[in-house]
């Protein structure tokens, strides 16, 4: 361990950024505790991320409706994060008398700027919860201190559809990865650079980047830092080439699920080296009954199930009933679905009960939503 | 004292579990996978925890490792406290010299430092090899409401199958007037399910005395030479009933059975109860990944598998791979078990991170077997690879690839 620099990294979490996109899911928690793949929450991904790099000091930024949030992390003790030395640390807004809700990235950063100060850290590295990934985040620290970059941006490049692309900061780069033009919000199409909101950069500089901002009046990392100040400052890209979805909408929460499908994808971001941890729910396997039928799915722990499924992610507890039909569908935590009923296209909260003989079938490009609790 | 605890919980985990063969090379019988996210010390454990008992010392001497990793801290059960918590105790050396533990009894004798500590009224001894949910604080209530000296947990058996247990004779109240190990002819069908509470006193009074006896048949177990000590003596000694499921794994069919037993839906043990779970390690390993050739029924399968094969009435444990037109059928399959397309694999249990290569055939179901005597459940044990094309017959038990 002497050798590697991740023991000097703080990783800074933002858990309600990007809450907006996806407002069924965060009507009543955060982005970083919406529920994904079978047995995660968004923040699962960050903190895993972090902790499997060797950085063992975290601190999670949230804004409102944190319960759920609180209720996941706890301790900490899943990531690994219940530590004498470091560890996490929730940091809920209101941590001064003059702090506000805040607005963007700058002033989230200076409502826990004391904290940020106090910790024993030479590197920042931020990361918000909308990405579903398993990175590395060594080499991309080695590369910066490299670089002699003054942020480092991960990025990934491919091919996708404007509305991502609308939803995320875009960036050119040169053949030395240096950041030449941010745009954020643009209509391009085709084959471009995202940047993944994960940055690296020393926390002294940040520090200062943030309260000249805040004097400024200014809020926005992507806005006034990266576009504003790309001619002073060194920016450079690092790309991430490995699994990669972002939820930008609730199609896209729809389609990332579905994507773990495909066993490959499946074992790309479950890599048995980097494992992904999440809260234990202590619950038992899960029971396929007599006639049971479960093709294309992917079934977390704790699910009775007596009815078909197929191209399906069932969340841990789901019960099926008999006789029932599912497909095309994302049913979280203890949703119960009654004998008889058909399901298809649709989403359905934590534990929503559908009663017996009841069908629900939405359209194949949008799918239906059914809040929390409900009962249908 | 700061310490103390009403009860604090001794369990015999040091059992090398021989009858279960291959499957017990590199573990002891306690740390055996049960019940596809289980470990067989899951169900002690966890009834302690649920039972409002904080404070367990596990005895262990036969290959510890795993389980020493295993329970670790003991943070999966609640069991990493302040005070009491759950503690590894194997044999030590002291002044006197180093012993194993020699019985039953010897092995709690060694560690009545650990229970003093505690400064106990009772203590409960449990046994790691069975598989049962039971509320402990209920028998301790008996037993205070009796003023037992030791209160002894006992179920109703088939009287066919009474000889294969200590057998309770007991009066209307519960009260134990006599006791027979393993009798040929049973008269009784009390059996002891090998859960004592005593009075603490009593019991460090007559482990003491036990340990002093240095004739050639005193064997130090609880069951040949400390209960019948208490009756010799007039102590009260009561029977407990328990009425629930209660199963003993210590042969290849028992822990088989045990197994079928949670995918049948007419056996009264209920594993998704949320107010008496059982809890395990957890692995982080993703969902269960079912393929579109899948077909799963009547089986229970946990998180880290890749099923695209066919599943029916099997037991599939944490990280189990089964390929497309693989068949598992009547059969237990240990953590990382693979099952490569076009092997078969019938009323067998496959050891954890063991290999079934294409076109191997394991076990047979009994209604093919031309002389039914001959048929059993086939074994493979641990890290075994069972090439192409291989045959492993019933009954047979495989600790070495082929």
């Amino acid at each position: 361990m002497g050798t590697s620099n991740m023991g000097k990294v703080l990783g800074l979490v933002f858990a309600n950024m990007h809450d907006s996109t996806v407002k069924d899911l965060t009507k009543a928690r955060t982005m970083g505790s919406i529920l994904f793949g079978g047995r995660y929450r968004m923040i699962d991904f960050p903190l895993s991320n972090f902790v499997n790099s060797g950085i063992s000091t975290v601190g999670v930024i949230t804004k409102y409706n944190y319960q759920s949030l609180i209720d996941h992390l706890g301790t900490g003790r899943e990531w690994d994060l219940s530590r004498k030395k470091g560890g996490l640390y929730l940091l809920p807004p209101f941590s001064n008398v003059e702090s506000k809700l805040y607005r963007g990235r700058l002033e989230a950063l200076y409502g826990v700027l004391n904290f940020i100060k106090s910790v024993h850290a030479e590197y920042v590295l931020m990361s918000d919860c909308d990405v579903v990934a398993n990175i590395d985040y060594k080499p991309v620290l080695s590369a910066h201190i490299q670089s002699g970059a003054d942020i480092t941006c991960i990025t990934h490049t491919g091919q996708y559809n404007t509305e991502l692309i609308k939803s995320s900061t875009v960036l050119s780069i040169d053949s030395n990865n240096v950041v030449k033009d941010v745009l954020i919000g643009s209509n391009l199409s085709g084959v471009c650079t995202l940047s993944l909101n994960m940055f690296i950069i020393k926390k002294n500089f940040l520090v200062d980047l943030v309260q000249t901002a805040i004097a400024q009046g200014r809020y926005s990392f992507e806005r006034d830092i990266l576009q504003s100040k790309l001619g002073e400052l060194k920016i450079v890209a690092y790309e991430y080439s490995g699994y990669f979805k972002k939820i930008y909408s609730e199609k896209s929460y729809f389609e990332a699920n579905m994507d773990l499908l495909n066993i490959d994808n499946c074992k790309e971001l479950f890599t048995l080296r980097r494992p992904i941890y999440t809260k234990v729910r202590d619950n038992a396997p899960s029971k396929y009954g007599l006639n049971s039928h479960v093709a294309n799915s992917l079934v977390a722990d704790g699910c009775v199930i007596d009815g078909t499924v197929e191209n399906s992610v069932l969340f841990r507890g789901v019960n099926i009933g008999k006789g029932v039909t599912v497909k095309n569908a994302i049913l979280m935590q203890d949703t119960i679905i009654g004998d008889g009923s058909k399901v298809q296209n649709v989403i359905t909260d934590k534990n929503v009960s559908i009663a017996n003989d009841r069908t629900l079938i939405s359209s194949d490009d949008y799918p239906m939503f059914i809040g929390k609790g409900a009962s249908v | 004292m700061f310490n103390k605890k009403e009860c604090v919980a001794m369990l015999l985990a040091g059992g090398q579990g021989s009858r279960l063969y291959a499957l017990t090379q590199k573990v002891a019988k306690p740390a055996v996978p049960f019940g596809g996210k289980y470990r067989i010390i899951d169900f002690p454990l966890s009834n302690c925890v649920n039972s409002g008992i904080d404070t367990v010392g596990v005895l262990t001497q036969y290959q510890p490792l795993v389980m020493n990793d295993y329970i670790g801290n003991g943070q999966p059960w609640d069991l990493d406290r302040v005070h009491g918590g759950v503690h590894i105790l194997a044999p030590y050396q002291s002044q006197t010299g180093a012993d194993w533990y020699q019985g039953t009894a010897n092995a709690i004798y060694q560690n009545l430092s650990f229970i003093e500590r505690y400064d106990p009224e009772y203590v409960i001894i449990l046994s790691g090899d069975h598989i049962y949910k039971m509320d402990y604080d209920k028998m301790l209530s008996f037993h205070k409401e009796k003023g037992a000296a030791a209160t002894i947990a006992v179920i109703n058996v088939p009287i066919d199958e009474a000889s294969r247990f200590g057998i309770m004779f007991a009066h209307e109240d519960g009260q134990i007037y006599d006791f027979v190990e393993k009798p040929p002819e049973p008269k009784s069908t009390l059996a002891s399910m090998g859960i004592y509470i005593f009075t603490y006193d009593i019991l460090k009074k007559y482990l003491t005395e036990n340990e002093m006896d240095e004739s050639e048949n005193n064997s130090k177990d609880f069951g040949k030479d400390i209960i019948p000590a208490l009756l010799r003596d007039n102590q009260k000694l009561y029977a407990y009933r328990f009425d629930g499921y209660w199963k003993d794994v210590g042969t290849i069919d028992s822990l088989w059975e045990a197994n079928m037993d949670l995918i049948n839906p007419n056996i009264p043990i209920d594993l998704y109860d949320p107010s008496w779970k059982i809890y395990s390690r957890n692995p982080a390993l993703p969902p269960q990944v079912i393929g579109k050739s899948a077909k799963i029924q009547n089986s229970m399968v946990t998180e880290g598998c890749v099923i695209d094969g066919t599943v029916d009435f099997s037991m599939l444990s944490d990280g189990v791979i089964i390929e497309k037109d693989a068949i598992v059928t009547d059969s237990i399959l240990m953590p990382g078990a693979v099952i490569r397309s076009g092997a078969k694999v019938e009323y067998a249990i496959i050891g954890e991170n063991s290999e079934i290569c294409d076109g191997a055939h394991v076990g047979r179901r009994p209604e093919d077997m031309p002389n039914r005597d001959e048929w059993g459940v086939a074994v493979v044990g641990q890290d075994i690879k069972i090439s192409s094309g291989k045959v492993v017959a019933p009954k047979e038990i495989i600790s070495e690839s082929i």
